[in-house]
């Protein structure tokens, strides 16, 4: 993909779930790497799998859920080559927190409402150094003030409750960044936040990636926030990448029908493309149910181009050396 | 300006003392678990001093809640009673507290630990108390050690089941999940982040069982399976004033009020206790 050394590379995963009916493949044949310092923005609408990806990556998955095949290459601090899937349950946990941290979409929930968020920061401190309480209530006070937070050392002993989403937003991310992680997994960090907080939240975390020299996997159904933060986008659907191209390549060229679709049904984007008479257009129909998934081409049932050759099963396709399209009629002149 | 807000917003205790009930309830408990505690300055007989020639006396100067039918006196009884109902009670609680969460926590956080536990715990609260504690003891035997034991057993499903379905909810909240992705061990989010988000609802709970608690260990004692009679306790006392009821009711008024007293109390200070812990509540009294 570019020219930093990759760190995390992920080839064939398959993440399946148990259910009465047999099992049911959330996530199919999942292949792309992330490079030191680079953002992979991982795209689609819900239901598409890109929580289950990054549950997968970091042995998160639900108790009816589990990795079917694949493997998820992560290069460690030391420069070790591991295998995330192969890892056990004392192995991962030391890797979560330390090596790959993750934020999530909620930040009114995902911090613990008794603790003070000093505590909460520095209980990652506590886990993961052997720093005294002064060393590491000096360290979350810095870490505070790094993430923007307003008289970082009065806040210490602020309970959740006493600070704004956006706030909350800003100690999961200093909750995640302290131990410095090489890797980190935002899953729609920004969703739950009005658009002012959101820019100022993607300024901070573009701004710590920089400092980190972090690899970030964005999770996000926004194509906004793409734009905005991506170095490469793979946009996925029903499970499965259907098109992966650098941000650029993407928003100018963008090739997959599903694509189109979800650039034509953002307002006001500049510079992307429109349908012909200017109106916003949504994607007719909804994501197929994993256990009945379409033959050929999971789009296939929504798509305008749908041609009798779509009902069989469509690899990946290089239209450009770093721009991938899975579609079949990719290429050919009547194509949308 | 977060931080004067908090403490603009009343305490848990003003909350809690804000009812006049509880107020009187908290007065009313302490005043028996002084009492009891203190016994032996209270009274100026022994606890086992006889004076057959002054049985079945009615209440009076001498005797201030009369004197049984082995001319004892019965406040002094009552006073040392109170001793042993409380501290079954209370060791109970306490004891069924913590075995119940720890079985609450395991059948909540491992799912195929709950298919068992689960089962167990349903089987248990199927069957009526006192009906369970009174066959435990007949096969444990009766002294105050299995009345314990027996009891424990009989109350362990109520907090058990309270935590597991505590535990159901926090697990899935999103910062249970935040603290696993940040490579939390797993006892670590049930101590931290489980067991602390459902502290009060097992206070309260507790609180309910020492109540029970007394009661039934009054109900073993009445019905001849509790602790060795020569123990005092309320329910023995009831026991064995039962026989002169029609000459001296007295027998089994002062240790009937005593129980009746004490279980209000508790199931009081219980609701009370309840209410001050739910924000919602709390903001309303």
């Amino acid at each position: 993909m570019s020219d930093s050394e990759v760190i995390l590379a992920i080839s064939g995963l398959q993440s399946a779930f148990k259910s009465r009916s047999g099992s049911v493949r959330a996530v199919r044949n999942l292949n792309f790497n992330i490079g030191a310092g680079k953002t992979l923005a991982l795209v689609g609408e819900s239901g598409s799998g890109k929580s289950v990806t990054s549950l997968a990556i970091m042995g998160l998955l639900p108790q009816a859920g589990y990795i079917a095949g694949g493997s998820v290459i992560y290069k460690n601090r030391s420069g070790e080559l591991i295998d995330l899937t192969q890892q056990n349950a004392a192995q991962m946990r030391k890797i979560r927190g330390r090596e790959i941290a993750m934020i999530f979409q909620e930040p009114m929930t995902s911090l613990n409402p008794l603790f003070s968020i000093g505590d909460q920061i520095g209980e990652m401190l506590l886990l993961h150094t052997d720093l005294n309480t002064a060393a590491r209530q000096a360290k979350v006070i810095e870490m505070l003030e790094l993430v923007e937070i307003p008289a970082a050392a009065s806040r210490f002993h602020d309970y959740p409750h006493e600070l704004s989403g956006g706030m909350r937003q800003r100690v999961m991310i200093a909750m995640a960044m302290i131990l410095k992680p090489a890797l980190l997994i935002a899953d729609e960090p920004t969703t739950a936040l009005d658009v002012t907080i959101q820019a100022q939240i993607l300024d901070l975390m573009r701004r710590l990636q920089k400092e980190l020299n972090m690899a970030i996997l964005f999770i996000t159904h926004d194509m906004g926030v793409v734009a905005e933060m991506a170095d490469e986008v793979a946009v996925m659907y029903a499970g499965e990448i259907v098109e992966q191209a650098p941000v650029q390549q993407l928003f100018k060229n963008p090739s997959h029908p599903y694509t189109q679709g979800l650039l034509k049904s953002i307002p006001g984007a500049s510079g992307i493309i429109r349908s012909e008479d200017g109106k916003l257009q949504a994607i007719p129909g909804s994501i197929p149910m994993l256990n009945a998934m379409p033959e050929g081409c999971s789009f296939g049932p929504r798509c305008a181009s749908f041609t009798s050759g779509c009902e069989s099963s469509v690899e990946m396709k290089a239209t450009d050396p770093l721009h991938w399209v899975r579609c079949r009629r990719t290429g050919e002149n009547a194509y949308v | 300006m977060a931080a004067t807000a908090m403490t603009d917003e009343p305490s848990f205790l003003t909350t809690l003392l804000a009812r006049r009930s509880v107020v009187i309830a908290l007065g009313a408990i302490g005043t028996i678990i002084f009492m009891a505690l203190f016994a032996n300055w209270l009274t100026p007989y022994e606890l086992a001093e006889i004076s057959i020639r002054n049985r079945l006396t009615p209440p009076g100067t001498n005797w201030w809640l009369g004197s049984d039918s082995l001319g004892r006196d019965v406040y002094t009884r009552l006073l040392y009673a109170g001793q042993i109902s409380l501290s079954i009670g209370l060791v109970v609680a306490l004891i069924s507290s913590l075995c119940g969460i720890l079985i609450g926590l395991l059948a909540g956080y491992f799912s195929k630990l709950d298919a068992v536990l689960s089962r167990v715990i349903d089987a248990m609260m199927a069957f009526p108390d006192i009906l369970l504690a009174i066959a435990l003891v007949a096969a444990l035997g009766g002294s105050m050690i299995n009345i314990i034991i027996a009891l424990s057993i009989v109350y362990t499903p109520r907090i058990a089941r309270i935590v597991r379905a505590s535990t159901f909810v926090i697990r899935e909240l999103a910062y249970v999940e935040a603290a696993r992705a940040l490579g939390v061990s797993t006892w670590r989010i049930l101590i931290f982040h489980l067991l602390r988000n459902m502290v009060s609802p097992i206070m309260v709970q507790a609180t309910f069982i020492f109540a029970y608690a007394m009661l039934s260990e009054a109900g073993l004692s009445f019905l001849g399976v509790g602790v060795d009679p020569s123990t005092p306790t309320w329910g023995t006392m009831i026991n064995e004033g039962r026989q002169y009821l029609d000459q001296a009711s007295y027998l089994i008024l002062a240790p009937g009020l005593a129980i009746t007293v004490s279980v209000l109390a508790l199931q009081i200070i219980g609701d009370g206790l309840r209410d001050a812990l739910d924000p919602r509540i709390a903001k309303e009294l």
